[in-house]
């Protein structure tokens, strides 16, 4: 007897489907599964066996054949567990065979027969949609989360004869009741920018950074609030879309790291620390799983103390940076992942940190160290660079500058402006402007272009920052709904880019 | 013309005996002093052991192949006996036999001659971004109305005293403690090479030379020596400057500072100075006056405040008055828009230049 049942494995950011197939015959008794199986497919056996005994099934004592198909992708993880049983019993006519037919099952077992969660099950449902199954057997656990695409009947289970049940025609388990607010952050506790005092400039530089998607660094010495700073700017972006939520729903599960119910509502804040491995930055390991920088997919990506990361880890930023996306090649293949994050990063303006006052222990060739250490590959891709000094006292204690709902609204604008222009380049925001782009959309005027021009000649200014800035112009000026960039709009950003132009001249 | 025999042998006795000083140094022994001996009781008081093999050295030294190493690294040399040797270093003493030139003689001539008003703007690697900028303007503006601008090279005042003369691309002066050919400290080979390019670097030292740490106080005594006004710009207790200082002092030169804060160690040394007589140096007027006498030049005008529109001019009071970073400056992010923008445009008018830690630094 052979029966069949569909079931999906996650391959890096999708899943692919995968056919269990189940096959009885005559022999001494022996449970085999082949398809390339990791340790826990193959351990599944027992599982499996344990389960259907538990569960007041029959386990035929015949010879048992399980085939992952296809063959030649690597399968890992316990998900294949609920769909090899089910194959067993419907090749053992314990369950009829057609009903699995409108049906893709994924889940764990448990020994005495209780299903439970897995990682990855967004991407399932997902797969389940796009291959045209009418129906998803999912841990009763996980069942929200399936739920989150359309089209798809989902059937939470907590148990094996919930799932014979079922077959054998039974009606489908409601969906579990959403907790209440469980995963919902009250509003209160989600950082507010009013918790910022002082730091008109960096919150300033905040919200152009919000607007235009720029990436920003932040200088100033341990403590001044760069992190707090960088934690609200989630708060001042236009929120998820639905497409966009998916897409970080999914990649959170994939990872294993999403608990809730619902779609992600929040854009994600990634701050990794600084001692984290290339892979675990981009994302890697024998079975490539996502990195930081595709959990701040359509989020934050906050690199604290940026010259201490490792260089191979900043170099390995590099490609998703660019292209929004990191492919990791394993073997044959390659697994991408996607990596759309904008980019906040802090730093100490020199290695004690208290640069610019009395107290600051740092030689000259000290904070040259520093900058080289700093320069470079990110650097590079840096829009924004804003000092952070120490607010002073009576700034601490005084009302909060501004509220992110306030900044909140005047992002939504200019994204909305930016949209608008871009309309029809797949474009949505000033800081992905091309060169050829930047010339026909910047529009800036004769005498802001001549004050760039000046700031270049007298040596403020680098060849690649020229570029950056206008860039952030464009995007003050849609700031302040200006069709054109004046020279006041070049003038703040040129504020807002404090570099070190070393020359022969300046050397000093 | 170059360097006489007897001066190259000079030259490569000291160097041959530059290890012996150092011991000499830790055992504090005072270099300039030391300097200043013949070649037979420096042997005498150095050489110990090694006296005959030193000896020996000095007895079949070949001045030509020294001559042919010195061209080879592009260097000239120029002895206490060639015409185009610092008048004003000849009066000392103890000064180097001979000045291995980068650049070239005729440079050095216009650079040191005997018509050429040089001033020695010194002071500590460590500075604050405002004595930095005080020593860029002091450059600037000596060099501005045709004075040499005579310095180290080192990290902080020194090579900000010579940017400053460069960026008028004015006469300035490079005196090194290694080879003239090696540009120390390392990390200013820009510094080194835009002033080779169209100034002068000298040095006593044989070409390739690395630096002992007496060589240090050595190069100081040049300096001192080619300077009719010393101006220490900040300095603390003890340190390299101080001796600059009391080597021009000695030499009966004018020895200038720049007053600090009294609470500020890193200038406890130059405020000591002015305790004891030196002449008070708040901008470069006040150098030239010294330097050339009163009336005769008159400082580079910098940008004129006057003329800044009222709201610029309040913001540069602002700053003047310690109002240093846009945080400060702003209440609003509203108002660090236009903050930004207004520091971005004193900066662009030479106003204001930003220091580290995001603090905007009056430009003198």
């Amino acid at each position: 007897m052979l029966s069949r049942v569909s079931t999906f494995a996650i391959d890096g950011f999708a899943s692919r489907r995968v056919s269990v197939e189940v096959d009885l015959r005559t022999g001494l008794p022996a449970f085999t599964i082949v398809g390339r199986g990791d340790a826990s497919v193959r351990e599944s056996r027992e599982r499996v066996h344990a389960a259907l005994l538990n569960s007041g099934f029959a386990f035929p004592q015949r010879r048992i054949t399980v085939n992952l198909a296809p063959a030649h992708l690597r399968k890992v993880g316990p998900g294949f567990d609920l769909a090899t049983a089910c194959g067993v019993l419907a090749a053992s006519e314990q369950i009829p065979s057609p009903a699995l037919e409108h049906w893709a099952v994924f889940g764990e077992l448990g020994l005495g027969g209780e299903v439970r969660r897995c990682r990855g099950v967004l991407a399932v449902a997902e797969g389940t949609r796009r291959a045209g199954i009418a129906g998803l057997i999912v841990p009763r656990e996980c069942a929200r989360e399936a739920a989150l695409v359309d089209d798809v009947a989902v059937a939470g289970v907590s148990s094996l004869q919930q799932v014979a049940a079922l077959l054998r025609g039974g009606m489908i388990p409601e969906l579990p009741a959403l907790a209440p607010d469980a995963t919902r952050v009250a509003p209160a506790e989600q950082p507010d920018l009013a918790d910022v005092r002082g730091h008109t400039a960096p919150i300033r530089a905040l919200t152009i950074a919000a607007a235009g998607a720029h990436n920003l660094l932040l200088s100033g010495p341990p403590g001044t609030g760069k992190t707090m700073l960088a934690a609200r700017l989630p708060s001042v972006l236009p929120p998820l879309t639905r497409a966009e939520a998916i897409a970080v729903t999914r990649i959170h599960s994939i990872a294993g790291q999403y608990v809730g119910q619902e779609l992600v509502q929040r854009r994600p804040l990634r701050a990794p620390h600084h001692t984290i491995s290339p892979s675990g930055l981009v994302g890697g390991g024998m079975v490539p799983s996502p990195g930081e920088a595709s959990l701040a997919h359509h989020g934050v990506l906050f690199l604290d103390e940026l010259s201490e990361f490792s260089r191979s880890a900043l170099e390995a930023l590099r490609q998703p940076l660019e292209d929004g996306v990191v492919a990791i090649v394993r073997g044959q293949r390659t697994v991408m992942f996607p990596t759309r994050f904008q980019l906040v990063a802090s730093t100490n303006p020199c290695p004690c940190g208290q640069a610019g006052s009395s107290r600051c222990h740092c030689t000259e060739g000290d904070m040259a160290r520093h900058r080289r250490k700093l320069s470079g590959p990110l650097l590079d891709r840096m829009d924004l660079l804003v000092p952070m000094p120490r607010p002073r006292s009576e700034q601490l204690h005084g009302a909060p500058t501004t509220t992110s709902a306030q900044v909140l609204a005047s992002v939504l604008e200019a994204r909305e402006r930016q949209a608008f222009r871009l309309a029809g380049t797949g474009l949505l925001t000033n800081a992905a402007l091309t060169p050829r782009l930047m010339r026909e959309h910047v529009r800036a005027q004769p005498d802001a272009l001549a004050c760039l021009r000046g700031a270049y000649e007298r040596g403020t200014l680098s060849a690649r920052g020229h570029q950056r800035l206008l860039r952030v112009a464009r995007t003050i000026a849609d700031l302040e709904a200006s069709d054109r960039v004046h020279l006041k709009h070049v003038k703040e950003a040129l504020g807002m880019r404090q570099e070190d132009v070393v020359d022969g001249a300046q050397a000093a | 013309m170059s360097a006489c025999d007897n001066c190259l042998r000079r030259s490569a006795l000291i160097a041959a005996l530059a290890p012996h000083i150092e011991r000499a140094r830790r055992n504090h022994r005072h270099i300039a002093e030391l300097l200043a001996l013949g070649d037979g009781d420096l042997l005498d008081a150095l050489a110990g052991g090694r006296r005959d093999e030193l000896e020996r050295a000095q007895a079949t030294f070949d001045p030509t192949s020294a001559r042919e190493r010195i061209a080879g690294a592009g260097l000239e040399a120029v002895c206490r006996h060639d015409a185009s040797y610092p008048p004003r270093l000849r009066q000392a003493a103890d000064a180097a036999a001979v000045l291995h030139v980068a650049g070239d003689r005729a440079r050095l001539n216009a650079l040191a001659g005997g018509d050429a008003p040089a001033v020695a703007v010194v002071g500590a690697r460590r500075a604050g971004p405002d004595s930095l900028e005080v020593a860029r303007g002091l450059g600037r503006g000596l060099a501005a109305a045709g004075v040499t601008v005579v310095s180290g090279m080192a990290l902080g005042i020194d090579s900000a005293a010579h940017a400053g003369a460069l960026e008028v691309g004015g006469p300035t002066l490079a005196v090194l403690a290694s080879g003239a050919d090696v540009p120390y400290p390392p990390s200013k080979r820009g510094l080194y090479r835009a002033i080779v390019k169209t100034q002068a670097a000298v040095s006593e030292m044989p070409p390739g030379f690395r630096p002992f740490r007496w060589c240090f106080p050595a190069r100081n005594r040049t300096i001192a020596g080619l300077a009719s006004l010393t101006i220490v710009v900040e300095a603390a207790e003890r340190s390299g400057s101080l001796i600059t200082a009391e080597l021009a002092q000695d030499l009966g030169r004018a020895v200038g500072a720049v007053p600090g804060a009294v609470t500020d160690a890193r200038a406890s040394g130059s405020n000591a100075l002015l305790r004891d007589g030196a002449l008070v140096i708040r901008h470069a007027q006040d150098a030239l006056d010294e330097a050339l006498g009163i009336g005769v030049a008159t400082a580079l005008a910098g940008p004129r405040a006057q003329e800044l529109e009222d709201s610029l001019r309040a913001l540069l009071r602002r700053v003047e008055n310690g109002c240093d970073t846009v945080s400060d400056l702003a209440a609003t992010p509203g108002e660090a828009q236009s903050a930004m923008a207004g520091l971005a445009e004193l900066e662009l008018l030479g106003f204001l230049r930003r220091g580290p830690g995001g603090r905007y630094v009056r430009c003198s």
